[in-house]
C-alpha cells in the first residue's frame, strides 16, 4: 500500500474559554488520507469536524497529537521549509463563499494571491495566463477576473473559492461544508466540478459535510464524528452497508430519502449519548474487517455485532 | 362573496407580488395558485429566490414595506365561535385586523432559525404563555397549565423545570420545539413551517419532522411546509408544489411528483440530489442559475436552463397542463403536439428503483 499523504494521530484540540472551563472540541482523533482519495468527515454540529480541518491546516495550534503531511510533522513549531510546503500543498475551500472572499479585491487578484506570495511566475503575462486558465477550469470566463465577488452568484463565488485553492496545485484540499450554502441544483454542479478536478490533477480531498447523501456520493472513505470522538471509520461501503456504532446507525436512519412511500413509514432511530450508557473515553479503536473500525469497549462491540 | 373550493381551508388565487428595490421592480410572485385542505400537508419546494417564503408571508401580513400586491386573493375559511363559516380575503385585512383575528389564533408560523424567533430575555414559560394569554381569555394559572401541557406535547422532558429556562440554555432542537409549542399555543387551524429544520442537524431534523407529523395527526391541523429539501418533502407532504421564478410549475400529490414527475425542472431537482444508492460518475445538474426577476423573463422562465426547451418556450409561457385530477405541470412538453420526450435515463432508472422499493410497503 502507498504511504498516506496525511497521517493524523490522536489529534486533540481544546479551547480554554476561562480559568475553569475548557471546550474539548476534538479528543484523540486518528485517520489517514491517501493520495488522490476523498475522505469524508460527517457528524452533527459541534462534533468537531470543522475544528479538525482547521487544526490540520494550522488555523489552530493543536493541543496534542501528531499530523504528518507528506512525511513531515506539521504540528508544533514549523521551520521555514515545512511551512512553505504546507502553505503550498494544502489548501482550503470554505463554507460561505461570500465571507471568505475579500470584497475589495478583484477575483483575478484573489485567485492570484497565492502565486504572488510564492513567486510562482516569471512575468505578469504568465500570472494572467495561470489565472485565466484556472477560471476556465472552474467554468467561469477569463473575463471574470476583472470583476468583484459581489458581482457573482453563490455558485459562481464558490467556483472562485475552488479556483483559489487549485491555483497552487495542492496535493490536499480541505473542503469545509463547501456546498451546504448552495441550492440543490448548484450543489450538483460544484460536486461534479470537484470530481473532474480530482480526475485531472489527482489531488486528495478532506470533505467535511453534514449532508450524508452527498458525502456518500463523493467519498471513498468516511469518518463519523460525535462530540469530538471518531466513533466509526471505514470505506463508504463498509459504513453504509454495515454501520456498527449506534450513533452511525442513528445518523444514517435520519437522512431523508426522496421516496415518499418509504420515507413516510420510516422512523429514525433515536440516539442520546447521555442515556445510552456509552462512555467514549473508555472506548478504544476496534478494527473490524478491512479499514472499518469502531470506537468502543470489547463488551460494547460484542453487544452491537450480536 | 368570493368563490372558494368546497373543502379548502386556505386558497391562494392568482397571487402577484412585486418589490420595489434600488435596482428596479422585482416581480417576485407571478400568479401563484395554491389549495390547502383541512388536515392536509402541502409542501412548497423551490430554490432560494423562487418566492416560496413570500407567498406565505403574504397570507400572514408579514410582507416587507416595499412589497406591492398587484393582484390576487388569499381566501381563508373562517369558522366563527358559533360554528358559522365565512370566507375572508386575507389581503383585504389591515395588519391590525390580521393580528387580532388571524395571526397566531388561526394561522401560526414556525420560522427557520429558532434562536432569532425567541426572545432571549424572556423565560421559555413566559413566551409560551404570552400567546395563550393574548388569544384566549384565561387566567394565568390556566395558561401556565396549558403551557406545560404544550411543552410536554412537543417532547420536552422535565417541562416544569424548563419553563424557567432561557433560550440560550437550550440546544437548537429544543429551541425549535419551543417555537412549535408557541405556534400551537392558541389552537391554530393552519401551521406554516418556513424551513423549520434547515438550521438543525439531520438527526434532530428527523425528530422535529416526526414531531410535527405526530402533532398534526393528533390535533387535525393543516400544515404548509416551505423547504428546498426534497427528502423532507417525501417524509411529510401529501401534496407538493414546485416553485420556480415566482410561479408554481408543477403540482401534484407526493407520489405523482416523486414517481411520475413531468416538468424538466422537477426532473433536474430530483436528479441533482443523490440518493444513497447513486453511484453514477457524475450527478445530473441543472446548468446555469435561476433568472433574475428584475428582468421579467420572456416565455418560460426555465427555458434558458432547460435541455428539453422547445422553440415556443422562448416566446409563450406554458399554461398548466392537466396530467391527472391532482397533477398539473406547466411545460409545453405536455401539449398534444409536442415531440415525445422522456426524462433522463439515470433519473428514470432511479425512479424505477424507488418504485420497486416502495412496492415492498404497499
Amino acid at each position: 500500500m502507498t504511504e498516506p499523504l496525511l497521517k493524523v494521530r490522536d489529534l486533540t484540540q481544546h479551547f480554554r474559554m476561562s480559568r475553569t472551563f475548557t471546550v474539548k472540541a476534538v479528543n484523540g482523533v486518528s485517520f489517514d488520507i491517501y493520495p488522490g482519495e476523498t475522505y469524508g468527515l460527517v457528524g452533527e454540529s459541534g462534533s468537531g469536524k470543522t475544528t479538525i480541518g482547521r487544526s490540520i491546516i494550522r488555523l489552530y495550534n493543536p493541543t496534542a497529537g501528531s499530523v504528518v503531511f507528506e512525511g513531515k510533522e506539521i504540528t508544533g513549531k514549523l521551520d521555514r521549509e515545512t511551512e512553505k510546503m504546507l502553505r503550498e500543498d494544502m489548501q482550503m475551500i470554505f463554507q460561505d463563499p461570500m465571507s471568505s472572499l475579500n470584497p475589495r479585491k478583484k477575483v483575478g487578484d484573489i485567485i492570484g494571491e497565492g502565486l504572488d506570495i510564492h513567486h510562482r511566475y516569471a512575468s505578469s503575462a504568465e500570472r494572467d495566463n495561470a489565472i485565466s486558465e484556472m477560471l476556465s477550469k472552474v467554468g467561469l470566463s477569463p473575463a471574470h477576473a476583472e470583476r468583484y465577488p459581489h458581482q457573482f452568484s453563490g455558485g459562481q463565488r464558490q467556483r472562485v473559492g475552488i479556483a483559489r485553492a487549485l491555483v497552487m496545485n495542492p496535493k490536499l484540499i480541505i473542503a469545509d461544508e463547501c456546498i451546504s450554502a448552495l441550492d440543490v441544483s448548484i450543489q450538483a454542479q460544484v460536486v461534479n466540478l470537484m470530481k473532474d478536478i480530482q480526475d485531472s490533477t489527482g489531488c486528495a480531498y478532506l470533505f467535511i459535510a453534514h449532508d450524508l447523501s452527498m458525502v456518500k456520493y463523493i467519498s471513498d472513505r468516511i469518518g463519523v464524528l460525535h462530540l469530538g470522538y471518531m466513533v466509526e471509520t471505514g470505506t463508504t461501503e463498509e459504513i453504509f452497508a454495515n454501520p456498527v456504532h449506534p450513533y452511525t446507525k442513528s445518523l444514517l436512519s435520519a437522512v431523508p430519502i426522496p421516496n415518499p412511500e418509504v420515507e413516510k413509514r420510516r422512523k429514525s432511530i433515536a440516539y442520546d449519548y447521555k442515556t445510552s450508557g456509552i462512555d467514549y473515553t473508555k472506548g478504544t479503536e476496534h478494527p473490524l474487517e478491512g479499514t472499518h473500525s469502531v470506537l468502543c469497549t470489547d463488551e460494547e462491540l460484542a453487544r452491537w455485532t450480536a | 362573496m368570493a368563490e372558494m373550493n368546497e373543502k379548502a381551508i386556505l386558497q391562494i388565487q392568482d397571487l402577484d407580488i412585486s418589490f420595489r428595490t434600488n435596482a428596479g421592480v422585482v416581480h417576485a410572485i407571478r400568479g401563484v395558485n395554491l389549495d390547502l385542505q383541512r388536515g392536509e400537508t402541502v409542501a412548497i419546494v423551490g430554490e432560494s429566490g423562487s418566492g416560496k417564503s413570500v407567498t406565505v408571508k403574504a397570507a400572514v401580513g408579514l410582507l416587507d414595506a416595499n412589497a406591492t400586491v398587484n393582484s390576487g386573493k388569499i381566501l381563508y375559511r373562517n369558522r366563527a365561535e358559533d360554528g358559522s363559516e365565512q370566507i375572508i380575503d386575507l389581503l383585504t385585512l389591515s395588519k391590525r385586523e390580521l393580528r387580532s383575528t388571524i395571526n397566531g389564533s388561526k394561522i401560526a408560523m414556525v420560522f427557520q432559525d429558532p434562536m432569532t424567533s425567541l426572545d432571549p430575555t424572556m423565560t421559555i414559560g413566559k413566551q409560551v404563555m404570552e400567546g395563550i394569554l393574548l388569544h384566549k381569555k384565561v387566567d394565568k394559572a390556566t395558561a401556565r397549565a396549558r403551557a406545560l401541557e404544550l411543552l410536554e406535547l412537543v417532547g420536552i422532558t422535565d417541562a416544569e423545570r424548563r419553563m424557567k429556562a432561557y433560550p440560550h440554555q437550550m440546544s437548537g432542537g429544543m429551541r425549535q420545539r419551543v417555537v412549535i409549542a408557541i405556534a400551537l399555543a392558541s389552537d391554530p387551524e393552519i401551521l406554516i413551517c418556513d424551513e423549520p429544520t434547515t438550521a438543525l442537524d439531520v438527526t434532530i431534523q428527523a425528530r422535529i419532522l416526526e414531531l410535527i407529523k405526530d402533532v398534526q395527526a393528533r390535533l387535525g391541523i393543516s400544515v404548509i411546509y416551505i423547504t428546498h429539501d426534497l427528502g423532507v418533502v417525501a417524509k411529510v407532504a401529501d401534496y407538493v408544489n414546485v416553485m420556480y421564478a415566482g410561479k408554481i410549475i408543477e403540482v401534484g400529490n407526493v407520489n405523482e411528483i416523486f414517481y411520475e414527475p413531468k416538468h424538466p425542472y422537477t426532473w433536474g431537482l430530483l436528479a441533482a440530489m443523490p440518493d444513497l444508492e447513486t453511484d453514477d460518475d457524475r450527478l445530473a445538474s441543472i446548468p446555469g442559475s435561476p433568472p433574475n426577476l428584475l428582468h421579467e423573463p420572456k416565455g418560460d422562465a426555465f427555458a434558458a436552463r432547460n435541455a428539453y426547451a422547445l422553440k415556443i418556450d422562448e416566446k409563450v409561457e406554458p399554461p398548466m397542463f392537466k396530467v391527472s385530477e391532482t397533477h398539473y405541470a406547466a411545460t409545453w412538453l405536455l401539449h398534444p403536439d409536442a415531440p415525445k420526450v422522456e426524462m433522463p435515463a439515470e433519473l428514470a432508472a432511479r425512479l424505477e428503483r424507488s418504485k420497486k422499493e416502495a412496492e415492498r410497503y404497499l
